[in-house]
């Protein structure tokens, strides 16, 4: 394995600037899905706070079942299905060959499960905010959507940052399934590399050292910005930093 | 016909008909892959936290780099790592004796996720058990109970009610995660589907399977919430 690290540098018959290219990937198409993903997540935990019962009904439903089927089927049934039914109705008005951008359906797929995952730490967060708050925006004569921006929001983020920097791990590593749908990410390019070289073992762990060291950065990232959203609450329940 | 064929009669499709025996026997596959390793895991998890817990600081140093590289990392990655780079070995594990292990796309499977989900659930029961109260240790001490029976006695049974959710979390990120397995060769839920849906092109056998993998995940569901019911009757509900 060590006689061959010249396979994974950057000279002659490396795999260097594909790895690097691969990761390129992998982060873009996790940081596409984040604000899609967490946007969704919002708006179905509103459905689900709200008073609406067909909105709360969905907001079950979608949770539910996004949760509970493995993101690897749910990647499928939006690459190869939206794939047919776009299809067959293309088909319908005489236009031939459509076919989804791989990375359009990953992010789609991931941005899906994301949401279903992050609205329940957006429920959280927002059962967390006290009900004066809005009632004391109502009394300054804040409209409904200006209480939400200005008021609830801000006060959210605190609460809900840990679970969300869960969610943002989670998604990280969950991106290597769109390799699947032959998206060149770090996972496609290790295979590839492995397979050309025979080397599958270097290529591969090679893979591994940067999904860490992306998840590394990550956990730092989470807790300084965690420590700066809480810093007006560092002395709250007797904790200190 | 055998029971697996009935299914695909009922719900007159095709596609289920063709592959419903198939799809059953991925179903098996992939309960055995979760239930071994997930129980392994947990044994191995609850090891690691004590480890990490009470062990020298060099042992708890190492479960922690054990835990953040394996939960650094996607689970497909790790099996790749194992199936093919570990099989990359191949003269090494004849020589040992290991080969036929390292052969079987099941057995690697079953090592990448008792590994994975070893180190998730370490860190589970790492923090049930630091969240108990230092003074129930102090006092099972002080009533002269042993270390290791303050432990079994006092600070496990409390720290179980608190890691019970998690842990079924965990067997539930588990089961939908055991899908990689289809991605070397292996035929379980969805390497079965995977199968049916590449030879008939009909997408309905992937609604099946999400219907299939959805039951699951709620029967967990309802017994862990049955089991909590259960478990933390004492306990006064705030």
């Amino acid at each position: 394995m060590f006689s061959n690290l010249h396979l994974i540098g950057f000279g002659d018959g490396g795999w260097g600037w594909a790895l690097l290219q691969g990761a390129g990937v992998t982060i873009s198409i996790a940081l596409a899905t984040l604000p899609f993903g967490l946007a969704l997540g919002l708006a179905i935990a509103l459905m689900a706070r709200s008073g609406n019962p067909v909105a709360r009904w969905f907001a079950t439903v979608y949770t539910t079942v996004f949760r509970g089927i493995p993101e690897l089927l749910t990647l499928y049934i939006i690459y190869f299905g939206v794939q047919i039914l776009v299809q067959r109705g293309l088909e319908g008005i005489g236009i031939k060959g459509f076919s989804i951008h791989p990375f359009v359906a990953g992010m789609v797929a991931l941005g899906i499960v994301l949401a279903a995952f992050s609205s329940e730490v957006w429920v959280g967060a927002l059962n967390s905010i006290h009900k004066g708050q809005r009632e004391a925006g109502a009394a300054l004569g804040l409209s409904k959507a200006q209480i939400f921006r200005l008021v609830v929001l801000p006060q959210l983020m605190r609460v809900a940052l840990p679970g969300l920097g869960n969610n943002w791990m989670v998604l990280l590593k969950e991106t290597s399934l769109v390799s699947v749908i032959t998206l060149q990410d770090i996972m496609f390019i290790a295979q590839r590399g492995s397979s050309n070289t025979k080397e599958p073992l270097l290529f591969f762990a090679t893979a591994a050292i940067i999904y860490l060291a992306f998840s590394l950065v990550s956990w730092w990232f989470f807790e300084r910005l965690e420590r700066r959203s809480s810093r007006g609450h560092a002395a709250f329940g007797g904790q200190t930093r | 016909m055998r029971w697996c064929d009935h299914p695909g009669f009922w719900l007159g499709s095709e596609v289920l008909q063709n592959y419903g025996c198939r799809m059953a026997a991925g179903l098996g596959i992939t309960l055995q892959l979760v239930v071994i390793s997930v129980s392994l895991g947990c044994i191995i998890g609850l090891g690691l936290a004590l480890v990490r817990l009470y062990g020298p600081r060099w042992a708890g140093v190492m479960v922690g780099s054990y835990t953040t590289l394996f939960r650094g990392t996607p689970l497909l990655c790790q099996l790749f790592l194992v199936y093919y780079g570990l099989g990359q070995l191949r003269p090494f594990w004849q020589d040992v004796g290991l080969w036929w292990f390292f052969r079987e796309p099941f057995y690697c499977a079953l090592v990448t996720f008792t590994i994975n989900t070893a180190a998730y659930q370490a860190e589970v029961l790492r923090g049930a058990i630091q969240s108990i109260a230092r003074g129930q240790f102090e006092g099972a001490l002080a009533l002269g109970l042993h270390r290791w029976a303050a432990l079994r006695h006092v600070i496990l049974p409390q720290a179980m009610i608190v890691a019970l959710r998690p842990l079924g979390n965990e067997l539930i990120v588990m089961i939908k995660s055991s899908s990689v397995a289809s991605l070397v060769t292996l035929f379980d839920l969805m390497g079965a589907t995977r199968l049916a849906f590449s030879r008939s092109f009909d997408l309905s056998i992937y609604l099946y399977a999400a219907i299939l993998y959805l039951a699951m995940v709620e029967i967990i569901r309802r017994l862990w919430d049955l089991m909590e019911k259960r478990l933390t009757r004492h306990v006064v509900m705030r």
